[in-house]
């Protein structure tokens, strides 16, 4: 359902941004999950949405792959627009859609197949068949998710042999070798240990050239890494959203303030 | 506050101990004799000849060849009727269906019609495939009642292999753009194969045993031919072993409990190479 | 790039739709087939003489409808079976969830199981040529068809399906419980009977009703060793046909179709589905009820 804005304050030029939320509400059943959010976010950047857990982070970042349609008793008003197409609105196959959206999960979720064969899984299901196309794909995933060296000899052994670490890895690899251009991140590092977290981070940074990047995280220290705008989420409702310096070190408002210093969540 | 207990609470406590041990005992220990029996009863007719015969009315010429032939053609066609069948509802039912009332309907009617006692079933093909459908007293109408009888059991084995796949692997292939079917084809029913595929032996294991329904949609007794073709009559072999009990020779017992023999083999191998697989499915996916 | 088309998905979900209904046809087939027919049955049969009349004669010259006799058969060995599986069983899975060592439950209990699995046909050869001579030893005016022989065997066979339910519901009772008696100084036995199974009495119940159900429709073992003469007795020393020996009678013999006698097999299957199908739902129902207790 679209609403109309009749106080539009600012006219939005075409094309600028990659995702543009607009007075989004989400529903489950009767119970209000998210209140009126609005966010702009620009190409090739690493966005953290970062808050108390509960406050509705992780279910804003399924809005942008329609994942949310999965869930019984969704309702969903507002815009969400991805290259200026409102995707609630003018969608037609979620399927294909979501194709150009990769999603990584907060706990590692390999498929019980050989490390290959979930690679290629985004491929295959497309119809791509063509040994040499895959295997391509499949070692040019792997590399910008940083894992070629490391499995370029076992692609045939099961993911589920990898580690934590690498099986997180390989779900980007699996995530990206559809070529999407946006990547949502669920807490990607929460359940891995430091020296994976670390791994994980370095990836994101250097993906961000070739992708959109919005990550959740209720680490604190790792947005204020690796992200180059934080938007701060409070039971439902978008509280501020800005440079990440500009969040960590002198926040508008005082929530923002009183979550960054401790004093909840 | 304390109450005279008639016995007290100590000596209650190793009696029903005892008490227990004997009736876990008892359980066993009849088993054990029903196999002794059955063995020390059948055990020297099982040769050659008892394979190959066919029935007779000499007992000591009489063989379980026709019998099991008819049982593995009925196995045979009750499965390619009743597999497809039951998978594709077991896989609807767990991933298609929603919390709607029709589904709950749904669910509450197999669990009905897996407690329907078998002679019912054997009444329904009767009436349905024997008379109405015109196909008589043919292994078609015998494999169709069987297949109904079994589907309950398919349906159920089915979900519940389906229910034990993570979902976060759903939401892995939903994320990557896969359709519903895509999901079930690629990631859902590899993971659940393990567990439908013991629901396909038990189900098997089931069907070979019953006798009642094939009875009543007219497994003949006595058929001393191979069928050929779904039209032909047929008997199997618990048919065989029953027709023989009902016998007062001597020499038919004896057969009758050779052809048990056979038949518990058949039973046991089933349920056995079952739970082998279930235990090797459910270790793959709770790594 | 081929990909499977929006289309082809919603055919897959059609015929998925179509396999499931096959259930429900199954279940209205069932009704429709057995309702029809005794319907016919009773145009012919006063329902009173069916329920009252003390004999079951519709095979010979003089013609008696009377359900009872079969009612009796069925009701007796069901009665011997339960009044032995159900101590037996109970205790069983008490003694398994409460005293047993883990290994010792995990080695007894597929061997229970192996009960359940063994054909009834088996079943009856055993109560007939084993058991029946056995008690005749006991009791030198034992019958040599008799309710007594298969009642018990039947009981050993539905001895797997109380202790597996009851075991089931023993176990989803909260630790906590347990601990709390035992922490007042109760000894096992105490804490089994007086805290354990109280609280899992729905679970308990459920397998009762479910072993009486399967008792109920229980064919081979009765129809080898219980014998083919209905008579309205309770004496278990004596033959008895159940409804279920009877109706796979009928079916050996040569019975016309669209015959009155052909039609009191649906007579007395619909009577056995009206027990069983009642028993069935019950337990459901106390199922339902009682599961949001510990979930």
């Amino acid at each position: 359902m679209v609403q109309k804005d009749n106080n539009l304050t600012e006219s939005i030029p075409y094309g600028l941004y990659k995702l543009r939320v607009k007075d989004l509400d989400l529903y489950y059943g009767a119970k209000q999950a998210l209140k009126g959010i609005s966010i702009n976010i620009e190409p090739n950047t690493v966005t953290a949405f970062i808050g108390p857990s509960g406050c509705g982070k992780s279910t804003f970042l399924r809005c942008f792959n329609r994942m949310n349609d999965l869930i019984e008793n969704v309702t969903i008003k507002g815009e969400v627009m991805v290259d200026d197409v409102d995707i609630y609105k003018n969608m037609i196959d979620v399927y294909e859609y979501r194709k150009k959206i990769g999603m990584v999960f907060q706990k590692p979720n390999p498929f019980p197949k050989s490390i290959f064969e979930n690679v290629a899984f985004g491929l295959r299901i497309n119809g791509e068949s063509s040994k040499s196309v895959l295997q391509e794909t499949v070692e040019s995933a792997l590399k910008q998710a940083a894992l070629w060296d490391e499995v370029k000899d076992i692609l045939n052994k099961s993911a589920l042999t990898l580690s934590g670490g690498q099986q997180q890895r390989l779900c980007i690899a699996r995530a990206i070798a559809v070529k999407p251009s946006v990547l949502l991140m669920d807490e990607p590092a929460s359940s891995l240990d430091p020296i994976s977290t670390a791994k994980i981070e370095e990836l994101i940074y250097q993906l961000k050239n070739r992708f959109t990047i919005v990550i959740v995280t209720h680490n604190m220290q790792q947005a204020a890494r690796i992200s180059d705008k934080t938007a701060f989420f409070y039971i439902g409702e978008l509280i501020e959203f800005d440079h990440t310096d500009k969040i960590f070190t002198n926040p508008s408002k005082d929530a923002t303030q009183n979550y960054i210093t401790g004093r909840f969540g | 506050m304390s109450k005279k207990h008639l016995i007290g609470p100590k000596l209650q406590d190793r009696l029903f101990k005892i008490f227990a041990v004997l009736c876990t005992g008892l359980g066993l220990l009849v088993l054990l004799i029903l196999l002794i029996d059955i063995v020390l009863k059948g055990i020297d007719r099982i040769n050659w000849s008892f394979f190959t015969n066919l029935p007779s009315r000499h007992p000591e010429e009489s063989g379980i060849y026709t019998a099991l032939a008819g049982m593995v053609s009925l196995l045979f066609f009750t499965l390619i009727i009743a597999l497809p069948v039951g998978i594709l509802s077991g896989i609807y039912l767990q991933e298609y269906g929603k919390r709607n009332k029709l589904a709950k309907f749904i669910e509450i009617n197999i669990s009905n019609l897996a407690g329907v006692p078998s002679v019912i079933y054997g009444i329904l093909g009767l009436q349905l495939f024997v008379r109405t459908a015109g196909f008589g007293n043919s292994i078609l109408a015998g494999a169709l009642t069987l297949a109904l009888l079994i589907m309950p059991v398919i349906i159920v084995s089915t979900r519940e292999a389906v229910k034990a796949v993570p979902d976060s692997l759903r939401e892995a292939s939903f994320g990557l753009g896969a359709t519903k079917w895509q999901t079930i084809r690629r990631v859902v029913l590899p993971v659940s194969l393990g567990g439908i595929l013991t629901g396909i032996i038990l189900s098997t294991s089931r069907a070979i045993g019953e006798t009642a329904p094939l009875i009543v949609v007219g497994a003949l007794a006595y058929v001393p031919f191979v069928p050929e073709g779904p039209m032909d009559q047929y008997t199997s072999l618990p048919i065989q072993i029953f027709s023989w009990t009902s016998r007062p020779q001597q020499g038919f017992i004896i057969n009758a409990a050779a052809g048990i023999i056979v038949l518990l083999l058949f039973t046991f191998i089933l349920n056995g190479t079952a739970i082998y697989l279930r235990n090797r499915w459910y270790k793959k996916t709770t790594i | 790039m081929a990909r499977i088309g929006i289309k082809s998905e919603k055919v897959i979900e059609w015929v998925m739709i179509l396999c499931s209904m096959v259930s429900i046809l199954t279940t209205v087939g069932i009704i429709v087939v057995l309702l029809v027919d005794t319907l016919k049955f009773f145009k012919e049969v006063a329902f009173i003489s069916f329920l009252t009349d003390t004999q079951w004669t519709p095979l010979f010259e003089d013609k008696h409808f009377g359900i009872m006799p079969l009612l009796s058969g069925t009701l007796l060995t069901t009665t011997i079976a339960i009044l032995l599986a159900v101590p037996v069983g109970i205790t069983i899975a008490v003694f398994l969830n409460e005293y047993a060592p883990k290994k010792f439950t995990a080695v007894i209990k597929p061997l229970l199981e192996i009960l359940a699995a063994i054909p009834t046909v088996v079943y009856g050869f055993f109560a007939l040529q084993f058991v029946t001579p056995l008690l005749q030893k006991l009791l030198p005016n034992l019958a040599g068809f008799n309710a007594l022989s298969p009642g018990l065997v039947m009981g050993i066979m539905i001895i797997p399906y109380i202790t597996s339910l009851s075991e089931d519901a023993l176990r989803s009772v909260p630790k906590s419980l347990r601990e709390a008696a035992y922490g007042l100084g109760a000894n096992r036995f105490q804490t089994a009977f007086k805290v354990t199974v109280p609280a899992a009495n729905s679970g308990i119940v459920v397998s009762v009703i479910l072993a009486v159900s399967r008792a109920l429709g229980e064919t081979m073992i009765v129809a080898i060793a219980a014998g083919q003469q209905p008579k309205l007795t309770f004496n278990p020393l004596e033959s008895v046909e159940t409804i279920t020996t009877y109706i796979v009678q009928v079916s050996m013999g040569d019975v016309p179709q669209d015959s009155l006698e052909y039609r009191t097999i649906f007579a007395a299957g619909i009577t056995l589905f009206v027990f069983t199908f009642l028993l069935n739902n019950i337990s459901f129902w106390i199922r339902k009820k009682y599961q949001q207790r510990y979930e």
